[in-house]
């Protein structure tokens, strides 16, 4: 017997479904559909009461035309008043009401609460489970308020129906999730736990999904679901495909719980008990020899359903990244399914793969499948496929096959998808630059991007092409030939212009040997295109002009000439006319001498991080740039730990050939940059010329050594020691390169207040004005504390390398937290001393979200790094820290309190710094705020 | 988590709507119509899987469809769903209806709005998978539908 039968139903409703299909116009439609809101509303307000059956009648035509997608503001009351009704009919359908057409007016809510508070207290199942369906779809805070604390209690309680028990936890789940903090972690949480083990499938089915989420945000506190899963995964791994009846699924028992349990476990590390770990490692031997067996079924369901255990099989395989033997066999899978015939399947495998690349057992194995992938790129007939082989072949290069995959991708790039084009040119610019050993191969492959899809390739990729050209003189002359050789192209990019311009007004002098790129005809072929371009283009060929006039003074009355013509001296274009009047002024005026100072050659640009790579992660969200992001993080590592070695050469890629750049002739630049990233700095980005000078100072809050700055000529160490108002810093500059430093001298001030009398500094020796390649000098600053301050003083670094200025600015990190005498106290002494300091300016108070791990030992660290007492067992609640110190000035001391409060479920601080005074109180708390 | 539901006809007429997060209803017709039309121009016989549209949160969701002849069923859902589990439990979806209905077609959707959104509500609840069993689901929807009819004969007899 069908579920449903066709005939019954409303006569009314069917009529009106008739009326709007059969319209012929949109027009039509919506009149009869007005016309109809129009009815329901009068029968609404008016003075006959409606029967159960024609209210929901009506709620249902509306709920039809809301689906069409017509706004329904009325009908909530009634609505509500169907769902408090006792008939199953009506109530069902109020419910649905409420669910589909959400309204937040509280007044309502309140009605409603009161309707699902009778539902939840029947004891009739169904009715039961229409209000918990209620809430979940819902999921209002005030609705949390009213049931978070009744809804745990369902779902453990003993004499609870299986179907109310899944509703239960799916509903505590939604309510988990929308309002955390009214969701109590208590007594139900264990038993949450042994709901893996009910004997009702569907009770673990929905019971997974709230222990997944929970375990996410308290791993600790449900620790011991991971023994249970793993049994559980067990039992259904090995069972019959007859064992589970039910949810057998064409053959496959209990896929979607499987699953479920798979990603759950991927919320831990490998198991540390043995047993059970030895238990799971069976669990994904036995799925991986499944997958090897013939098939029960040809139906496609039997295979998705196994493949899907399959993949998260592996997911949990890559995710633990510890067992090298079902790392290669996972990857041997994938290779399997790169070559299926189902699409779904290679989608998948080349996702999952992704991933694996990064993991160092499997990367050389998933470079074996390069080929393959190569071929997906060039014959998916999806562009959803190919868009994942494309970002395969990204995550699975390395030195060894850079050039062939960049090949790849710039000839997948003529024919790729508007779509992705972005993304592509970002990538290949990305990989020409992380994997140069030959720097003519990466200015080719950029100037091949600009003509292949010139539109796509932003300022960052063709500002990034130009400062590498700056900073590699060996590449300058290649450069300047083929941009000029690109530039005899009929038709050629504005972006390919700009770099054009910019290298031959650099370099331009080192092709003018040959005639046939003579001065002057690298003049003409330029201002040929000067007229195709948009102002900023043009501004820029302007610049390029002046400075052949330096270059190449044959060229001085040609283009004198242009730069008078009307259509520049006279633009109306503000930025044009001034370059305009202002270069041909200067060509005229200058001595040659002065000509050659002025537009000197531009010096190499500091190393900072790739704004490529930035604008991509931007874009991609951090998963799409794993392996380099896996990169930066080491590095950033290496300098936190002080290290004086270059940490950063531990790039996760094997790279024999790292050591051709050091081989090159020639100085600017020393071996390669540990990663991509960091190779040259973008001085077009916001913080002009160098680092931004605070970006170390964080690091330094709570503790006294390491590594202050690092680029890649110079590295600055530091160590000081604190005591009472005084301080001495030690700074170490370390020559990295090979060649030495001229004229090095270092100066620190103490800009405003700073430095009339808050901060006194001395600096004790004075430097040798040279530093030898590889050597490390020493320096030594004395630090007087005379009042409190705030701001931190300037180190500023200048010196010539290569005849190239180098000019560095710094903080310095001293903060005032420096100047702490820790003082213990007890108890009775804290509370009474923090009640003295209750002026409102006394206190500094910031919540904020935790930006590392909330590791209890860590915080401790970290704040007896910041110099105070870390006071046990004065917090009633033992989860707080409090501390207390004397700040030392020479003027007078600053007692200061801290109370830090951990909410781990929120993952968030509340920091209360007091002290007797009030700049203390704000400045600590904006130093520490910075450190959880 | 499973953000949406939307079953539309080839020509994009939505026959239902199951949103998981809150969205305007602007928003909500918005991203109907925008899923239409990243599904219904791709091929028969290709990927089921795509990244979903900006409206929805671009590239951190998937949606994942089945075409059934007039018919497009596509789940919008977060990187932490199995993509076959859920092409999965679409067709354990379509076998239920269709045994509910007996040979589910397009005008059923249409005439039983309120039943396809109580079998739905047996399977998904607030985004979360709650009963992938398809016997299970049916033997709900078997007492539901006997509930109501003896509350109809009832009603009928009274007003007799």
């Amino acid at each position: 017997m069908p579920a449903v039968s066709k005939g019954d139903g409303m006569r009314g409703l069917a009529v009106f479904i008739s009326d709007i299909r059969n319209c012929k116009s949109k027009e039509a439609e919506i009149k009869r559909i007005n016309k109809e809101l129009a009815n329901i509303r009068s029968k609404f307000k008016g003075d006959k009461a409606l029967d159960g059956y024609s209210k929901k009648k009506y709620v249902c035509k509306l709920l039809f035309i809301f689906l069409l997608g017509h706004d329904i503001d009325f009908g909530h009351m009634e609505a509500v008043n169907l769902l408090s009704s006792n008939k199953y009919t009506e109530k069902q359908i109020g419910y649905l009401f409420i669910s589909v057409l959400v309204n937040s007016n509280s007044e309502l809510i309140r009605l409603i609460n009161n309707a699902i508070k009778n539902d939840l207290s029947s004891r009739n199942p169904t009715f039961m489970c229409l209000a918990l369906h209620c809430i979940a779809n819902v999921g209002s805070r005030e609705m949390a308020e009213a049931f978070a604390g009744e809804i745990p209690r369902i779902l453990v309680a003993g004499d609870t129906m299986d179907s109310v028990k899944q509703s239960a936890a799916l509903c505590l789940l939604r309510l988990y999730k929308t309002s955390p903090d009214l969701v109590l972690m208590g007594e139900w949480t264990s038993r949450v736990v042994h709901l893996l083990n009910d004997q009702h499938m569907g009770v673990v089915t929905a019971a997974i999904s709230l222990i997944t989420c929970l375990s996410q945000k308290n791993p600790d506190e449900f620790k011991t679901c991971v023994s249970l899963a793993v049994s559980r995964l067990s039992r259904i791994v090995s069972s019959a495909s007859t064992d589970l009846q039910d949810y057998t699924y064409y053959f496959v028992p209990a896929p979607w719980l499987s699953c479920k349990l798979l990603r759950l476990l991927q919320c831990y590390p490998p198991p540390e008990d043995g047993a059970v770990k030895g238990r799971l490692v069976e669990c994904l031997e036995t799925i991986l020899n499944k997958a090897q067996e013939p098939p029960k079924s040809k139906k496609v369901q039997h295979s998705n359903a196994k493949n899907a255990i399959l993949f998260e099989a592996i997911s949990l395989i890559i995710h633990y990244d510890s067992e090298p033997n079902l790392l290669v066999r996972a990857c041997n899978q994938l290779g399997q399914f790169l070559q299926h015939r189902e699409t779904n399947l290679r989608y998948l495998a080349l996702e999952s793969m992704c991933t694996l690349a990064s993991s160092e057992f499997s990367h050389e194995a998933v470079k074996t499948h390069i080929e393959t992938v190569i071929n997906a790129l060039k014959t998916e007939r999806d562009v959803s496929v190919r868009q994942r082989a494309a970002d395969l072949l990204y995550a699975m290069c390395d030195r060894s096959n850079a050039k062939q995959i960049v090949a790849e991708m710039l000839s997948y790039l003529e024919t790729a998808d508007y779509s992705i084009r972005e993304e592509m040119v970002l990538k290949v610019a990305i990989l020409a630059e992380k994997y140069a050993v030959d720097y003519s191969w990466y200015v080719d492959t950029i100037l091949n991007l600009i003509r292949i899809a010139g539109d796509y390739v932003s300022e960052e990729v063709w500002y990034r092409v130009i400062q590498i050209v700056i900073n590699r003189d060996d590449v300058q002359g290649y450069a300047a030939k083929t941009v000029f050789e690109a530039l005899q192209a009929p038709a050629c990019h504005e972006n390919m212009v700009k770099v054009g311009g910019y290298i031959l007004g650099e370099f331009g002098n080192l092709i003018a040997g040959d005639p046939r790129s003579s001065p002057l005809v690298q003049f003409n072929l330029l201002h040929s295109k000067f007229h195709l371009c948009s102002v900023p283009t043009r501004a820029l060929l302007l610049s390029a002009y002046i400075k052949f006039i330096n270059l190449f003074p044959e060229t001085k009355s040609t283009i004198q000439e242009v730069l008078r013509s009307d259509s520049q001296i006279r633009n109306s274009d503000v930025e044009l006319q001034q370059r305009a009047v202002e270069y041909l002024k200067l060509s005229s005026i200058a001595s040659t001498d002065v000509l050659a100072t002025v537009l000197e050659e531009m010096p190499p640009f500091p190393e900072r991080e790739s704004s490529i790579l930035a604008k991509l992660k931007k874009k991609k969200g951090p998963g799409a740039v794993s392996v380099n992001e896996l990169e930066e993080g080491k590095r950033e590592g290496g300098e936190l730990n002080g290290g004086g070695e270059r940490g950063g050469d531990s790039s996760s890629t094997p790279s024999p050939s790292a050591d051709l750049l050091g081989l090159r002739a020639g100085p600017p630049v020393t071996a390669a940059a540990p990663s991509a990233g960091s190779l040259l700095v973008d001085v077009f980005s916001e913080a002009v010329k160098q680092p931004s000078p605070t970006a170390f100072l964080r690091l330094f809050v709570c503790k006294n050594n390491g590594v202050l700055f690092e680029n890649q000529l110079l590295q600055i160490g530091i160590k000081s020691e604190y005591r009472q108002n005084l301080g001495r810093m030690y700074l170490f500059y370390g020559n990295k390169t090979s060649v030495q430093f001229v004229t090095f001298t270092t100066t620190v001030t103490c800009p405003g207040e700073l430095q009339s009398h808050i901060l006194h500094i001395h600096t004790w020796n004075s430097l040798e004005p040279l530093i030898e390649g590889g050597a490390q000098v020493q320096q030594v600053i004395n630090i007087e504390c005379l009042t409190d301050f705030s701001d931190a003083p300037l180190l500023n670094i200048k010196f010539r390398y290569g005849g190239a200025l180098q000019n560095l600015t710094l903080k310095l990190p001293v903060t005032i937290n420096k100047f702490f005498q820790p003082t213990e106290m007890a108890s009775h002494d804290f509370f009474q001393r923090w009640k003295q300091l209750s002026l409102p300016q006394q206190e500094a108070q910031k919540i904020f979200k935790a930006n590392h791990a909330m590791d209890t030992e860590v915080l401790k660290a970290k704040l007896l790094g910041l110099g105070m007492a870390l006071l046990e067992n004065v917090d009633p609640n033992p989860e707080n820290f409090v501390c207390a110190g004397v700040i030392q000035t020479k003027a007078q001391q600053v007692g200061s309190l801290l109370r830090l409060e951990p909410n781990a479920q929120a993952q968030m601080y509340r920091l209360t710094v007091r002290s007797s005074k009030d700049t203390v109180s704000k400045r600590l708390c904006e130093l520490l705020a910075e450190q959880f | 988590m499973i953000k949406a539901i939307l079953i539309f006809n080839n020509h994009g007429k939505p026959r239902l709507s199951k949103f998981y997060e809150h969205y305007t209803e602007d928003t909500e017709q918005q991203i109907i119509r925008e899923t239409f039309h990243l599904v219904s121009k791709r091929d028969e016989n290709i990927c089921n899987f795509l990244e979903g549209g900006l409206l929805i949160g671009g590239s951190e969701n998937k949606l994942i469809y089945r075409h059934y002849a007039t018919l497009y069923f596509v789940f919008c859902v977060d990187s932490s769903e199995s993509e076959l589990g859920i092409l999965d439990l679409i067709q354990v979806f379509v076998e239920t209806l269709d045994k509910c209905f007996e040979n589910v077609c397009e005008l059923d959707l249409i005439f039983h709005m309120d039943k396809v959104h109580n079998i739905l509500a047996e399977m998904v609840m607030g985004g979360m998978v709650l009963e992938t069993n398809m016997s299970e689901i049916i033997t709900q929807a078997e007492a539901h539908n006997k509930m109501e009819k003896s509350e109809v004969r009832a009603a009928l007899l009274r007003s007799d």
